[in-house]
């Protein structure tokens, strides 16, 4: 019998280590996998037995014991047992391409990845031009997870065509591909499991970008917050480079890319991608007018494809299994899945790959089952501290990108965060505002100042000082961040606190959370 | 107090190993401050010196971003995720909590010199807050009762 443990962030948050250390302490050394992404049940321990691969969970040390005694004859009648892994519904009815390989076996094992079809991808792009890569990218619908939604392809058209053939009797030009990995919306972890369940699926994705495009240097730009993945990921380029999966001469190709990760230090808005090059380039992390496009002028002032890791991810299964098998998934001008990232008050929290389409109350009721207090759910924020507050009302909005826009609301990086009915909506637009005075990069006024005196008429506000005219104020400051703004972060911070006012206005009150 | 000679012969093995690396300051500051537990103000120049850059730059660019301290810290560094998810799991009770327990507030450090008690806006653990990280270890679902625990386990480990 085999034993897994899973060694990513949440599950060794919720214990995993310990539980390891008991499963040592009776002689059995388990794999230490990846997690499947249904944190609400780890630590997982799954084993490998005659009957499947069956889980238990959540575990701690104290329940190993029992579990072993259980193993020996009849697993099932232990509390924790949860039956085959994979028929669990909350993963069975998931579509998973990207999580397809998250949480089999030890993450950075470079034969188990290319057991599980990995590599494949970059063989493929081997064979290829630049030009068909970047054809069979805009084939697939595929479109920047990070948040905008802009169509991959078409950014790397411009960075393929950039630099000019024209210039034929020139050195080539350096061009450089750069992994936003800065994944610093609360709610959101899309980017952190694929980074510590399946490490390799991303280096292979830039990889194949480096082939598109013409690039030969990558950078992942991770974020401080994620030790973890920050190990996994080194451990990972290492083995790819010792493989000749990456270096100066790709698996005999003669094709070269090199990939480092570049430690981010604690500041949220170098995810805003042209912020994210300036701190790449060893500066402070002000954001930089466009354009000129990263694409035409990004890192080092060099043609630079910037893409979120959910999207260089997806970019292997797209050369493994074609363009077509996943432009198939999804709905309108959204192809493909969608990471959804269930957080905050809510009783089975974890990650949700699936097809555009799906509603929110769809993931909430069904996935979620309702709040971990038990209470009932009050406000869902989607898209992270810049997304809007939704109240009960919007809830059968159908995931996508375009039905989010309608409503002023967005996906963003599709973190889903639950609030029950104690949450005070006053508070929580004071705090979108807070944040927004902490991380503003400091470069417009609309932005550093807006949010400060935002934070001040809101507190008027709440404590009922010329009422009216405040709220009004409170608008008009609003119009200001969004219209004058440079970046999404002054620009967007006004839609949770406008979204709070519109749906929960008895917040404001001054009487706490009110009855709306 | 250390002097300022001393602290430029502990980096110049650092400004020297990241001066030719494209965009070496960030890496260079991870790195002092790997070593030092912060970056003190007396590097400043020399860091300015090895990668050509001037001391207004160097100081520019520690002083956006949070991570990087210019004094010395605790020996245990305690950051407590305030961002959304935790929030609705209870984080701003926690806060206050973890304050009145130990005494000080955000970016303040303990009397023993143990703990320096600091804001993060998110860890990646949202679908279990409230998330608390103490040095490299992220740990899940902390109320006031098992912060207590963990403040305990970190005084016993000194």
């Amino acid at each position: 019998m085999k034993f897994y443990i899973p060694q990513d962030t949440t599950a060794l948050a919720c214990g995993a280590e310990a539980a390891a250390h008991a499963l040592q302490a009776a002689g059995i050394e388990p794999v230490r996998n990846g997690s499947r992404g249904m944190f609400w049940l780890e630590p997982l321990l799954e084993v490998d037995t005659d009957a499947g691969r069956i889980g238990f969970g959540p575990v701690s040390s104290k329940d190993i014991p029992s579990i072993l005694d259980a193993l020996e004859a009849d697993a099932s009648s232990h509390d924790l047992y949860l039956g085959q892994v994979e028929q669990i519904d909350y993963l069975a009815s998931q579509q998973r391409l990207t999580y397809a390989r998250a949480g089999l076996g030890d993450p950075v094992c470079l034969d188990n990845y290319q057991a599980l079809n990995g590599f494949k991808g970059l063989k493929t792009a081997l064979a290829m031009t630049g030009q068909q890569i970047v054809d069979q990218v805009k084939d697939s619908g595929l479109r920047g997870r990070g948040g905008a939604a802009f169509p991959a392809g078409i950014k790397w058209q411009t960075v393929h065509d950039a630099g000019g053939s024209a210039a034929a009797d020139k050195e080539p030009c350096q061009k450089y591909i750069v992994c936003n990995a800065d994944e610093g919306d609360s709610g959101t972890f899309a980017d952190r499991l694929v980074m510590e369940s399946d490490p390799y699926q991303l280096i292979e994705g830039m990889a194949i970008a480096g082939l598109a495009v013409g690039a030969t240097q990558g950078y992942i730009y991770l974020r401080s917050e994620y030790p973890v993945a920050h190990k996994l990921l080194d451990i990972a380029i290492e083995r790819a480079e010792a493989a000749n999966f990456l270096g100066d001469n790709i698996q005999g190709s003669g094709k070269a890319f090199h990939l480092e990760v570049r430690l981010g230090a604690g500041a949220y808005i170098c995810g805003e991608e042209t912020s994210l090059l300036e701190s790449l380039e060893g500066k402070r992390g002000m954001v930089r007018a466009k354009p000129p496009l990263p694409a035409i002028e990004g890192l080092f002032g060099k043609p630079t494809v910037v893409n979120n890791v959910l999207t260089l991810a997806a970019i292997s299964t797209i050369l493994e299994q074609g363009a077509e098998t996943y432009q198939n998934f999804g709905m309108g001008r959204s192809r493909g899945t969608l990471a959804i990232q269930l957080a905050g008050n809510i009783k089975r929290g974890g990650l949700i790959e699936l097809a555009f389409g799906v509603t929110l109350r769809e993931v909430v009721e069904e996935y979620g089952q309702g709040t971990y207090s038990g209470r009932p759910i009050r406000a869902i924020q989607v898209g992270g501290p810049l997304g809007a507050f939704l109240p009960e009302s919007q809830w059968d909005t159908p995931m996508d990108y375009e039905a989010f826009a309608a409503i002023k609301a967005m996906i963003g990086h599709g973190g889903i965060v639950v609030f029950d009915d104690t949450a005070d909506m006053a508070a929580q637009a004071r705090f979108a505002m807070e944040f927004c005075v902490v991380e503003s990069c400091g470069k417009c006024t609309p932005c550093r100042i807006g949010s400060v005196r935002g934070v001040e008429v809101i507190d008027r506000i709440v404590a009922n000082e010329n009422r009216e005219n405040n709220l009004i104020l409170l608008h008009e400051l609003c119009d200001t961040m969004e219209m004058g703004s440079l970046c999404a972060m002054g620009g967007m911070t006004p839609f949770p606190v406008r979204s709070a006012l519109a749906h929960f206005p008895s917040d404001f009150t001054g009487q706490g959370r009110g009855d709306n | 107090m250390e002097t300022s000679a001393q602290n430029i012969a502990d980096i110049s093995h650092l400004v020297t190993q990241y001066q030719a690396v494209p965009g070496g300051l960030l890496p260079l500051l991870h790195a002092i401050q790997g070593e030092l537990g912060y970056v003190p103000e007396s590097t400043v120049p020399a860091i300015a010196t090895g990668l050509n850059l001037s001391r207004a730059e160097v100081h520019g660019v520690i002083s956006f971003y949070h991570d990087f301290k210019t004094h010395s810290v605790g020996r245990n560094t305690v950051q407590i995720c305030r961002a959304e998810a935790c929030q609705s799991m209870g984080s701003r009770q926690l806060e206050a909590h973890a304050k009145q327990a130990l005494g000080i507030d955000y970016h303040e450090t303990t009397a023993d010199g143990s703990i320096t008690l600091e804001p993060v806006y998110c860890l990646g653990n949202c679908a279990c807050s409230p998330s608390v990280r103490i040095n490299d270890d992220i740990v899940a679902r902390v109320d006031a009762a098992r912060f207590d625990e963990l403040v305990a386990k970190l005084g016993a480990s000194q």
